[in-house]
């Protein structure tokens, strides 16, 4: 890449965190109005989420972070395999550094030995860049920014499990999904969504569960007996009672989305991840060049 | 609607029940981890905090032609402040807590006791809480804490809340966990066949 190419490349990873932090995509924003209007009137759960619903209008408006937990900054890129990677995970930290000073990032990354907050959000982990290179002439950059209460709550099943009495069968990771919910409670920040992964390792079991919140929540699981569960599992959680922030109402979740990893003949996974309604991500078309040519969400 | 105005009363504070939406209008001072263990440990802060609210938040401020705004003031996770909060409440003499995902049982029952109540907030909110600050009235502990850390003296206006701990020993999360429980275990029941 040529400097001009650089400059342009960094001010679009600028762009992309500045819009993922300020403002819910178009889908993400649909699923609140619609829970918010299943609500009943003058509840406790209509109150919670129409003060949600200011906080989008408002961040939006102010170019502002929506939550001030601005989250893990999680990139997936997309990138024509003639670039070379490292100058792109350069540009991407470069525009991390950047979006903190600005304000569209609060200073959220900490030394976890000494405590200390790094101030820029760049260290060991922090952005997590999972980059892959592709034939095609642009990139991709989707960006999630996924905060601390929802994390906190993300759990990890191994199947069998005698508590819940989950076998290894899609009626067993049924049963882990909703005692995922259960046990968040409102703890989450809800309306939640959650992410979950079937099978994989420890380690690419959670991966696998945050990379199904890259899927529109709009969408329908290519697979059949996925789609099925993702349906049934999201109509009885939210049969459930617990609410927006766990006040108590009918819109406990606002979507499941469920993928299948192989796993070993020994281990069975089900790993769910949580996200809150301040669900952060976006992502974008670039040009080589650099240039925001469409946005993803 | 039920409309707060601190100094909070004993008495306001008793006649709330779990379930009670609130708008609270006055005084509430920050603090997070690091006010509350210097709490326990005996520290004296320099205001006064008698019929006062703290609220579990670590704003994001800015300062602005000499005077301090808010740009983000949403909640954080409450539990955290569980070992200490009981004993600032009676030593501080505290009407109120705001935080977000409520308290442990020590201080639902510091709050029955002492008269006590926790409002929980919006969590996540930021903008819509940062409006409701009119004024940063002073900050105690910048150096020291840190800016996120430090004690923030807010004037707030219609803050809103739900209270899920009440003076009266009830707790809407426990009620909300019980009763989910209950139809997590009949799902459960169900699909074991
Ligand atoms: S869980 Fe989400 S909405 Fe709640 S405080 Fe964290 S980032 Fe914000």
């Amino acid at each position: 890449m040529n400097t001009t190419q650089q400059k342009k490349l960094l001010e679009a990873f600028i762009e992309i965190i500045r819009k993922t932090s300020a403002e819910l995509p178009k889908d993400v924003l649909e699923a609140v109005q619609r829970g918010h209007r299943a609500e009943e009137k003058g509840s406790r759960a209509d109150y919670a989420l129409g003060i949600i619903e200011n906080n989008i209008g408002l961040a939006k408006a102010k170019s502002q972070p929506l939550c001030q937990d601005t989250g893990s900054i999680l990139f997936y890129i997309h990138y024509p395999r003639k670039l070379d990677h490292s100058e792109i995970a350069k540009l991407a930290r470069k525009g991390v550094i950047a979006a903190t000073k600005k304000g569209y990032l609060r200073q959220n990354s900490v030394d976890s030995i000494t405590g200390k907050n790094s101030g820029t959000n760049v260290g060991p982990g922090s952005p997590t860049l999972h980059l892959e290179p592709w034939a095609k002439d642009h990139f991709e950059i989707r960006l999630m920014l996924k905060g601390g209460g929802c994390e906190n709550v993300g759990i990890q099943y191994s199947l069998p499990e005698g508590r819940i009495g989950a076998g290894r069968d899609l009626a067993g990771v049924k049963k882990c999904i909703l005692d995922a919910a259960f046990q968040a409670q409102g703890k989450g920040c809800g309306p939640g969504i959650l992410g979950v992964a079937i099978g994989g390792d420890r380690a690419t079991g959670y991966l696998g569960s945050k990379e199904q919140f890259l899927r529109k929540l709009g969408d329908r699981n290519p697979d059949p007996l996925l789609a099925k569960l993702e349906d049934e599992a999201l109509a009885d959680a939210n049969q459930l009672g617990i609410g927006p922030m766990g006040f108590g109402g009918k819109t406990t979740l606002m979507g499941v989305k469920v993928g299948a990893l192989n796993r070993l003949p020994a281990s069975y996974f089900v790993s769910v991840s949580y996200m809150c309604w301040a669900f952060r991500r976006q992502g974008a078309v670039v040009t080589s060049k650099g240039e925001i040519k469409k946005w993803l969400y | 609607m039920i409309q707060l105005n601190t100094p909070l009363t004993e008495e306001s504070v008793r006649s709330l029940k779990v379930g009670d939406m609130v708008e609270l209008s006055g005084i509430i001072f920050t603090g997070r981890d690091a006010v509350h263990k210097w709490l326990y440990d005996g520290n004296t802060p320099p205001m006064d905090f008698r019929g006062g609210v703290i609220y579990h938040c670590g704003p994001v401020m800015l300062k602005k032609g000499g005077r301090w705004i808010s740009t983000a003031a949403g909640p954080t996770t409450s539990i955290r402040e569980e070992p200490y909060q009981a004993a600032i409440i009676e030593r501080l003499g505290l009407r109120a807590i705001i935080g977000k995902g409520g308290m442990g049982e020590k201080t639902r029952q510091a709050c029955q006791k002492l008269g006590c109540v926790y409002l929980h907030a919006i969590g996540g909110a930021a903008q819509v809480l940062a409006e409701a600050i009119q004024e940063v009235q002073g900050v105690f502990g910048y150096e020291e804490f840190g800016s996120p850390e430090a004690i923030w003296q807010l004037k707030v206006e219609r803050f809103p809340a739900v209270v899920t701990m009440d003076a009266h020993g009830n707790s809407l999360h426990k009620e909300i966990e019980s009763a989910s429980g209950r139809k997590l275990a009949e799902f459960q029941a169900q699909a074991r066949k």
